[in-house]
């Protein structure tokens, strides 16, 4: 083994900045060739006309003869109608708006579940931060699917709520939470929760606990100090888990096709209806960019966000 | 903190004879990040044998230039020669340099002993050979019982310890050490600085350290390059530095000093007689300054070198007032044990520090707060820097 | 008082949250009932009937490769994306490139699944590779938004990593290659069975980006439990969650007493370096 490795090792060696140049190389290509091309193609294809042929769009460059000239054209079909039907349509603009109303509620519900939770752990006693994060982390190795399809038990009329409610007199009869705009919030939080607590357990920890006791020392009552001194402190983190559970939300899919109601409208879910149900490649495309478009300005948010991090580290 | 060197006065001062080839010559060196200028035209030549200080405070480029000489970053503008070779683009693994990491950088998957060996396993030294010098190199740091240790199970010293067996294992004739000592408590430090002397003294290796601890400097070296902005101030032996700094940043830099404002009046080869309001007396200096009569100069004196007294010095025969001595008020004292420290206040609102020995007991000191006293020195005991 | 009773409130409510659903899993796993709202009393059948259920099993066999293949992948293009992220300073189409490795971690499956689609269609098209799509392309796929993951994991425990170990190793006299196999690929290790385990774990767990690219006969275990999942509750969706549940636990459990016995370890070493200070 350690003789393979060295032999390998001399090899490379050999190759000097060569072998430096094949590391670049290797993951740039494959990230160029399987998810920036992609990308050329979805917007490509979302100018592109529904025909029924495989694969089912028109294409967007084609040959004419003029036989009569004897010449031919290349041609370049751009066709505008799938985003005008994606404006047109009041049913693509509701599922944007409720998208991106489901991932804020979402977001807020991480943010009123997740702070406090961090907030508490960050003043454990070191020994005990390690395990307390890890029973936080634990849940989200455990299949995302899973997580979603137990509570489909729980909300469903005559579930585990609804038994609960019934039982301590506050409802009479069944109540079915499933299938409502609300699973969908509790569904979503409950899978995005790790991805809030984490970042804001990373900088309230970091965050040093006399500045707390030098407010204390100056006179400030301890609630106080933590709206003013903690509380703004942990912007970055509040910033970063936000991002982390907004970003996915807007384009979820599973979660409101399993817990919500039919009229629970998602971008994510409009767009595999069009290509798996309908068909429509190129309408599906068009609503990938312009799923794209409505994420652009939080992604680069959270892309500086992580930079500015990387540097400080 | 007159730091006395501790070497022999006979030993060997290469640079003074014009016949010796320097072992590390740096031509003209720049080194630029972006916009930041970390070393800029810097030229230097280090002798066979020397144990080279580069002193400076943080930013001032010398780990920059202790990094260009170990082949981890490349001058943007000069050349530098090792033992007459130009190190231009010949890349750190087959310099005849070896470094001593300011965090020791010992590898913490590898026991000492694997530690040690790493560099002669590189070179393809056989098997019994790595093990004798690993041996050997161990046995003279002391650590010989601890070779299968890993660096996690060793406390901070002896991590030091194995750092520099292993920079030292493969016999190079250039030691560059970053911060060798700046981990270390100051007691440890202190014993081996001590250490690294005698090691570098019994092998005869070129020892260029970096170092931001100017007692550091002045205990172990032969010379030192004080650094500031990427610039070397001064080149010297730590007497030469302390005794004639060449300029402010080198004056103030290394202990502390009190610096008179004046104007030349008399400059001969022998001496020189400067004007300061601020000492409120006449300077005299018996050394040369190439400022003409007329220029602004500065004079620096050490605290050690000025003497305090109730009782006025001499003047002149002639009734005139006395040169190099000067009256004031005490308005601070600093009891340090063995010495105290005076804070004089001149008439002229100069305030003036004079560090002088505690040769009776404090009780019995005669000089206390408030008191007039009166300050004077001898005429060697200033130096003239040029604005 | 008040407000470490509020806290702690927080964190227990917080806890219960994430772990009452899962119990709740479980514990109906066992229910000899169909419904899962009643208690029909405990019964292992469903666990039975899933041992039988062939398409099912040979979904997960599928689901099983399909993850190994390409979280191996991912940690090699992964460890590469990391080290060039960390280790090469500046070098042409750095930002893209970083660009190109944060992206898919925030990219909405559905457009990740549609683009690849596309993509592998046209490749069809123009160079008739691949043939159709099935395993190798939901592998691609994986691999890649998997391998962002093991980038920035990577990434970070490399920024967290002395840079003058490599450093002394080359002063040393190793090459930069041999400086990455003996000095660099060692230390990070543990990040790099972390960033497998992620890769195999969030592949494992795909049903949007399998769906897309896909091809009739291979079905992955997720595509299952999604469709079964649609129709309604299925105790044997529970025993099976229960299973891949116990699995996980498993292997935390083993993974925290192996970390646990390195502290301990760790601590006595510290202490006999000091005693021997």
């Amino acid at each position: 083994m350690r003789g393979a490795v060295s032999a390998l090792a001399a090899v490379l060696g050999r190759l000097g900045l060569w072998g430096r140049g094949v590391v670049v190389a290797v993951p740039y290509l494959w990230l160029m060739l399987f998810f920036l091309v992609p990308f050329l193609i979805v917007f490509g294809i979302s100018f592109s006309e529904s025909v029924i042929a495989q694969p089912p769009y028109a294409p967007l460059v084609e040959w004419l003869t003029d036989e009569d000239a004897g010449t031919t054209k290349l041609q370049l079909l751009l066709n505008l109608t799938n985003y005008l039907r994606l404006t047109g349509d009041d049913l693509y603009i509701l599922a944007y708006l409720n998208s991106v109303k489901i991932a804020l509620v979402t977001t807020l519900l991480c943010l009123f579940i997740g702070y406090p939770m961090a907030y508490a752990i960050a003043k454990a006693p070191p020994a005990r931060r390690g395990p307390l994060m890890m029973l936080v982390i634990l849940p989200f190795w455990t299949s995302f699917l899973i997580r979603i399809y137990a509570w489909i038990g729980i909300l469903k009329g005559n579930g585990v709520v609804s038994n609960l409610l019934e039982w301590a007199g506050i409802t009479s009869g069944p109540v079915e939470i499933l299938y409502s705009d609300w699973a969908v919030y509790i569904g979503m939080s409950y899978c995005y929760l790790p991805f809030m607590v984490l970042p804001l357990y990373s900088t309230l920890e970091k965050m040093d606990p006399t500045l707390l006791e030098a407010a204390a020392d100056l006179g400030c009552r301890p609630f106080k100090a933590f709206l003013t001194v903690t509380l703004p402190l942990s912007i970055p983190g509040i910033v970063a888990g936000s991002l982390l559970v907004f970003i996915p939300s807007v384009g979820e899919f599973v979660t409101p096709e399993l817990l919500g109601g039919p009229d629970t409208l998602m971008i994510g879910r409009v767009l595999w209806n069009e290509f798996f149900a309908n068909r429509d490649w190129p309408v599906a495309s068009a609503v990938a960019i312009a799923l794209l478009l409505v994420l652009v300005v939080p992604i680069m948010i959270f892309q500086y966000v992580q930079a500015r991090e990387a540097e400080e580290r | 903190m007159a730091g006395q060197p501790i070497r022999k006065p006979t030993r060997l001062e290469p640079w003074q004879d014009a016949g010796q080839t320097p072992y590390v010559r740096i031509e003209k060196v720049t080194k630029t990040f972006g916009d930041f200028v970390a070393v800029d035209e810097v030229s230097l030549s280090i002798y066979r044998n020397e144990f080279f200080a580069l002193l400076g405070g943080s930013g001032s480029g010398k780990t920059t230039l202790l990094r260009m000489l170990a082949g981890f970053e490349q001058p943007t503008e000069g050349r530098i020669f090792i033992d007459g070779v130009d190190m231009a683009g010949i890349p750190p693994y087959e310099r005849p340099v070896n470094m001593m990491f300011q965090s020791y950088a010992l590898f913490p998957h590898m026991s000492v002993e694997q530690n040690v060996a790493f560099g002669l396993k590189q070179d393809n030294v056989p098997k019994a050979e790595i093990r004798d010098r690993v041996e050997e190199m161990l046995g003279m740091v002391q650590l010989s019982a601890f070779g299968k240790r890993r660096p996690h199970q060793l406390s901070g010293g002896q991590r030091q310890r194995v750092a520099l067996a292993r920079s030292l294992v493969k016999r190079p004739k250039l030691l560059l050490l970053d911060e060798p000592l700046g981990a270390l408590d100051k007691k440890l430090r202190e014993k081996t600085q001590f250490e690294l002397v005698n090691i570098q003294e019994k092998l005869g290796v070129t020892f260029i350290v970096v170092t931001h601890d100017q007692e550091e400097a002045m205990t172990m070296s032969s010379r030192i390059a004080v650094m500031n902005h990427g610039v070397i101030a001064q080149v010297g032996t730590p007497t030469e530095i302390y005794e004639y700094p060449h300029n402010r940043f080198v004056a103030e830099f290394i202990g502390s000093i009190n610096m008179f404002e004046g104007r030349v009046v008399e400059a001969t080869a022998d001496h020189v007689l400067v004007a300061s309001e601020e000492a409120g007396c006449e300077l005299h200096i018996s050394h040369a300054t190439p400022a003409p009569a007329g220029s602004p100069v500065a004079v620096a004196i050490r605290p050690e070198k000025i003497a305090l007294s109730k009782e006025p010095p001499p003047s002149g025969a002639d009734g005139t007032p006395a040169r190099n001595a000067t009256k004031g008020i005490v308005r601070e004292i600093a009891y340090l044990g063995d010495v105290s420290i005076y804070l004089v206040q001149l008439p002229t609102g100069k305030t003036v520090r004079v560090t002088a020995p505690n040769v009776t007991r404090r009780t019995e000191m005669p000089i206390t707060w408030e008191d007039e006293v009166y300050l004077s020195w001898r005429p060697f005991a200033g130096v003239v820097l040029a604005q | 008082m008040k407000r470490i009773g509020f806290l702690s409130w927080a964190l227990w409510f917080g806890y219960a949250f994430l772990y009452v659903p899962i119990v709740l899993l479980v514990v109906y796993s066992f229910n000899e009932s169909r419904l899962v709202t009643v208690w029909g009393g405990f019964s292992t059948k469903w666990y039975g009937e899933l041992m039988n259920n062939d398409a099912l099993l040979s979904a997960a066999g599928l689901s099983l490769q399909v993850a190994a293949v390409s979280a191996t992948l991912s940690v090699i293009l992964g460890t590469c994306a990391g080290m060039a992220m960390s280790r090469f300073g500046r070098f042409r189409g750095r930002t893209l490139f970083g660009g190109l490795i944060t992206a898919p971690l925030v990219m909405p499956e559905v457009i990740t699944g549609l683009s690849l689609l596309l993509l592998f269609v046209a490749m069809e098209q123009l160079i008739g590779w691949p043939d159709g799509r099935g395993v190798t392309t939901i592998t691609i796929a994986h691999t890649t938004f998997t391998a962002s993951y093991v980038a920035v994991v990577v990434q970070s425990r490399l920024a967290g990593m002395d840079g003058s170990l490599e450093e002394a190793a080359m002063d040393l006299g190793a090459r930069p290659a041999k400086v990455f196999f003996v000095i660099t690929l060692p230390i990070i290790a543990p990040a790099l069975v972390a960033g497998w385990l992620l890769a195999f774990t969030l592949s494992l767990d795909d049903v949007v980006v399998a769906s897309f690219v896909s091809g009739p006969g291979s079905t992955t275990l997720p595509m299952v439990i999604f469709s079964s999942v649609k129709f309604g509750i299925s105790p044997q969706i529970n025993a099976l969650a229960t299973l891949m549940i116990l699995l996980v636990a498993a292997g935390i459990f083993v993974a925290s007493i192996v970390m646990t016995r390195q502290d301990r370890q760790r601590k006595r070493d510290e202490q006999m370096a000091l005693q021997t200070g």
